[in-house]
Order: C-alpha cells, then structure tokens, then sequence
C-alpha cells in the first residue's frame, strides 16, 4: 500500500476548515450534554440518600385526596441488595446489610455509596457503545472536531485509534451488553411494583397509577429500545452469519434489533435524559420536594 | 447550512467562486466571477470558468450523472461530487469554495492522484465462494442474505470516503489503513452468502481495521448513501472481536473445530 510517490497535502491545523455550516454544534452539544449527565449522576449517585419513595412523603390521589406510599426506586441505585443500617428501604434482596459487610464496605474503593457499583455497569456500558465512542471521541478530544475539520496536531502519525491500548479495550462492549440486558429486567420489575401502593394505616396494598409509575414505566422502555438496537446484540442475533435465513427466529431478532440499531443515537439520548430524569423525579418526591399524584 | 440556500428562481446571476489553482509544489486560491442560470451544477461552472476564464484549470470528470466517481472535490469544505451539487442549494452571499480532496496527493487544480486506491483494493483477498450447491454448477441463496451485501455494491469509487476520513486525512496512515472504502469492499465479500475466505486476519493486521473510530463521517460524505459505518465496518469489527478479543467465543470456535 506504499503507492504515495508525490507529497500528501499538510494536514490542517486545529479547526481549520473550508466548512462553512455551523460544524461546531454538534460536538458541543455532545460535550455540554455528557458533562451535564456526568455531573448529575455523580452528584445523585454520592447522595447514598432519597432513592425511594417511602412514608414520610406519600402520594396523593389526585382525586379524594387519600394518601398512600408508592414503592418507586430511583434506577441508580436498583437494585438494592442490602438496605444500608437504619434506612430500610422495602426494596432490599437481602434485607439489612450485615454487620460484616459494614465493616468490610470502608475498606471498598468508592464505597461512600452503593449507587457507584451499579453504575460501573451502564456507564461502561454507554461508555463502550459505538454511537457514543464516535461522538465522544470528536467532542471530548477533537478526533477530528467534526468531519473536515482539522484536529490537534499532536497525534499526528502516532495516531493510535482503536487499534492499540487503551482503545482497544473498547472491544469488550458485548460483555456490557450482558449486563445491560439483565439490568432491563431489573428496572422493569422496578417499574412493575411502582403500580402498587400500600395504604399508610391498614398496610394493605392495592393497585394504582402514579405519576412516578408512568415515569417509572418509560425508562425501561427507553432503556429497551437503545440497548436492544445494540451493535454487538446485532452481530450476536445473527449478523455473524453471513446465511441468516429469509425466515425464522434468527430472521426476525435480526430485522428487529437491525429496526433499532437505525434509531440508535436517538435512543441513547433519550434513554440517557430519562434515565436522570426519574433518578431526580423519585428524588424529588423521596425528599418532599415534590408530591407525587396518584390518578387512579 | 448557516445560510439561506438561493431560492429555486429562473435568474439568471453572477456568483463568485474560490478555486483552488496550484501543483504539488505550490498553490493558492483564485476568484473567479460566474454566470449562474438554473439548474447548474458545480461542475457546470467550473467548465464555463475553465472555457471562458482559466483554460488551463485541471479537473476530472467523466459522467456528470453522478455514477462515475470521477469529479469529487471538496465543495465549501465538504467533500461532495462536483456534478451531484446544485449550485441552487449552495450559500448565494459568499463565495464558492471548491478545492482537491486532501487525503490524496495532488496533481493539479481539483485532480488528485488516487491511484494507492488501487493498489490497496489488489491486497484484499477475492471472493472465493463455495463448491455449487447443484450438480450444473450453480448455487442457492436466500435474497435476504444477498440484499445485505447488495448496498455496498452501490459504490462508484468516488473516493470521498477516504478522503474525509481522518485516518487518511489528518494522520496519513496510508500505509496502514485501507480506508472506508475498502472496508465497504471487504464487507461486500466477507458477508457474501456464498463466500469461504477468511479476511478478518488481514482487517485486523495489515489492514488497520482498529484504526477507524466510528466517527460516521465516511456515512455522511458517501454519494450513494451506503451506511459504511453501521453497516459494513461495525459487523466487520463485531467479527474480528469474535476472533481476536472474546474469550468465550474463542473457546468455543476451538472446541467446534475438534468435534
Ligand atoms: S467512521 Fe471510521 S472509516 Fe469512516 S470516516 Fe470515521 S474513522 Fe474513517
Ligand atoms: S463508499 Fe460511497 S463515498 Fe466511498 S467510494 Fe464508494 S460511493 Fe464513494
Ligand atoms: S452499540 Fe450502542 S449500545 Fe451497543
Ligand atoms: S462526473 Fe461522473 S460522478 Fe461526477
């Protein structure tokens, strides 16, 4: 491939270009909009507090004005495995973390708050996703700023890509994937008991509709249609063959995640704004903030 | 587009355009003042400026249907096909930037030297299909399987695909990565039905498959709209981790082969 007998043009200097659209928007949005997550979902995730609706701010129904206590669960911190000492959340796989466990958990890197071990999974998740590697790539460290527009000298003819460490650590995306598919089921079964609300003096429970239920009930389906248009899940269902079949189970998994995958950009962005977006509406409610309105 | 795009009107008027004049030695923009009637393209007023202004100006094309792939440039830093660009659809209050790719050396004006291209596309393994599925020597396909690679048969080797990647552009790693293009190729035979070889060794190695971090610019430039990212690089990646880089699947290719 060394066919390059006359000189190739000097590359342009950073954010040179002939471009005469506004080619900066669109990295600058990615940027503004990550940061604006990143920030937010760290701030939540320290807050160890105000993850689930409980009894000191019940839902009021919109119509009678009865009160009753939801079972919502912000999605950064489900699931709960073990209800921190004292704060006895409803949602909790193993009851109360044992005393063992409170001792240990000082010794755990990141541990002021179980939100971080959760989030490991769908922050390398999205931070793997090959939509996201793209626009990150250009918004974060301008490579390139956008299409035909000049870069940062430095990486020059060193320039790595994918191809060699850290990068290509990014191969691991499918591995996230499994992850992603198991957390679907979790927030959906979230969003499935977030229909039903206990009544604060018999302790009977009944079923209802909130306005934290409908939230509650959007982001697995958000969370569904970006990570069920996966790039690796398309690979997996059947792009690996090069023989899928005009019909069958393979067939059709392929069309639909494929169906998906067009929209995938979309979906990343507002699974993402929505996923913030219920964290800090059940945070709202949990704090007394908000109140939470029961249309049925 | 932050400007308005000339409306669709019957006038005729002048337009300035910017031309790149120059060799690989040296070069520099002239202006150039154009007589724009409706239903110009770039590549007609490039041909009036080159009759009636400039007759030494250097430029390719060959088809002005958009099929040959020979008249690409970069049209206000876009790189498009010359005969493809309404002159309706272009900024009316500024002048028209047209100048040669730049991932290729330059030979004159707007006519650069694509010919690593070539030899590029002579490293990539053949097509090389099975033995035939009938005793008269033909084959037997579902034309879903065939549909799939049918979109990257499109390509008229335009070349703006490498010539906006910034792989070739910005980090001249020609001698390393085959381009978008050829990556469109590759997928073409690797994902063919009826296809036995085995490219994903060369993607990996030789041919820099690592190198593209999916900024999808290759998707935007490309004339025929082939979906080169989503459709031919990222499965071609997706099968090179199977190989190369996942454990679990890794192990189950060897224990198939030994069964
Ligand atoms: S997606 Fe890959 S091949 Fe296409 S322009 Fe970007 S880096 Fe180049
Ligand atoms: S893939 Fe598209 S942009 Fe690239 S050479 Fe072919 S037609 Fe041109
Ligand atoms: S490619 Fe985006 S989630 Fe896998
Ligand atoms: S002249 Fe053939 S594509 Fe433009």
């Amino acid at each position: 491939m060394s066919r390059v007998n006359v000189p190739l043009p000097q590359p342009r200097s950073l954010a040179e270009t002939s471009r005469q659209d506004r080619w900066w928007v669109q990295p600058l949005a990615v940027f503004l909009g990550l940061t604006a997550f990143l920030v937010y979902a760290n701030w939540a995730a320290f807050q160890a507090s105000n993850f689930f609706a409980s009894a000191a701010h019940p839902t009021v129904s919109l119509f009678g004005g009865t009160k009753s206590v939801a079972h919502y669960l912000s999605p950064m911190y489900s699931p709960v495995l073990y209800d921190i000492p004292g704060m006895t959340s409803g949602h909790a796989w193993f009851g109360e973390a044992p005393s063992w466990l409170v001792s240990l958990w000082d010794f755990i890197p990141g541990s002021y708050s179980p939100a971080f071990l959760i989030l490991i999974f769908p922050a390398g998740f999205r931070l793997t996703c090959y939509y996201y590697r793209g626009a990150y790539y250009k918004a974060f460290w301008g490579d390139p700023l956008n299409c035909a527009v000049g870069e940062p000298g430095f990486r020059g003819k060193k320039y790595r890509g994918e191809a060699k460490l850290p990068l290509i650590l990014m191969n691991i995306h499918r591995y996230f994937l499994y992850a992603a598919l198991v957390f679907i089921l979790i927030l959906s079964y979230d969003a499935l008991i977030s229909y039903w609300f206990t009544n604060p003096d018999t302790g009977k429970g009944s079923f209802g509709i909130g306005v934290g239920s409908l939230i509650l009930t959007i982001n697995p389906i958000l969370l569904g249609g970006y990570t069920l248009g996966c790039h690796s899940l398309r690979h997996l269902v059947g792009g690996k063959k090069d023989c899928i079949g005009a019909k069958g189970l393979r067939r059709t998994s392929y069309e639909c995640v494929s169906c998906l995958n067009r929209g995938h950009m979309k979906w990343a962005w507002f699974s993402l704004v929505w996923v913030g977006f219920t964290d800090f509406y059940v945070r709202m409610v949990a704090s007394g903030a908000w109140t939470d309105y029961r249309l049925f | 587009m932050s400007h308005a795009p000339a409306k669709a009107s019957s006038e005729t008027r002048k337009q300035l355009f910017r031309v790149w004049r120059g060799d690989k030695t040296a070069g520099t923009f002239k202006d150039y003042t154009a007589t724009v009637t409706p239903g110009m393209v770039v590549l007609d007023v490039i041909h009036q400026i080159q009759a009636e202004q400039a007759n030494d100006l250097a430029c390719r094309w060959n088809c002005k249907a958009g099929k040959c792939g020979s008249c690409s440039a970069e049209i206000n830093g876009k790189p498009r096909l010359m005969c493809m660009t309404r002159m309706d659809e272009l900024p009316t209050d500024m002048p028209v930037v047209v100048e040669p790719m730049k991932a290729f050396p330059l030979i004159k004006d707007l006519v650069t030297d694509v010919s690593w291209n070539y030899d590029v596309k002579k490293k990539i393994k053949p097509f090389k299909p099975r033995k035939p599925d009938a005793p008269d020597g033909t084959w037997r396909m579902d034309q879903a399987d065939v549909d799939r690679v049918q979109e990257f048969r499109k390509c008229i080797e335009c070349f703006l695909c490498q010539d906006v990647c910034h792989v070739l552009r910005d980090h001249h790693k020609h001698e390393e990565f085959i381009g978008p293009r050829f990556l469109v190729y590759t997928a073409a035979l690797e994902m063919h039905p009826l296809d036995t070889e085995d490219r994903l060794a060369d993607l990996r190695k030789s041919q820099g498959l690592g190198y593209c971090n999916i900024t999808k610019c290759c998707t935007k430039v490309c004339p025929e709209h082939i979906t080169i990212t989503d459709n031919a690089i990222i499965p071609l990646k997706e099968r090179v981790v199977d190989e190369y880089f996942d454990p679990v699947t890794k192990l189950f290719k060897m224990f198939k082969k030994k069964t």
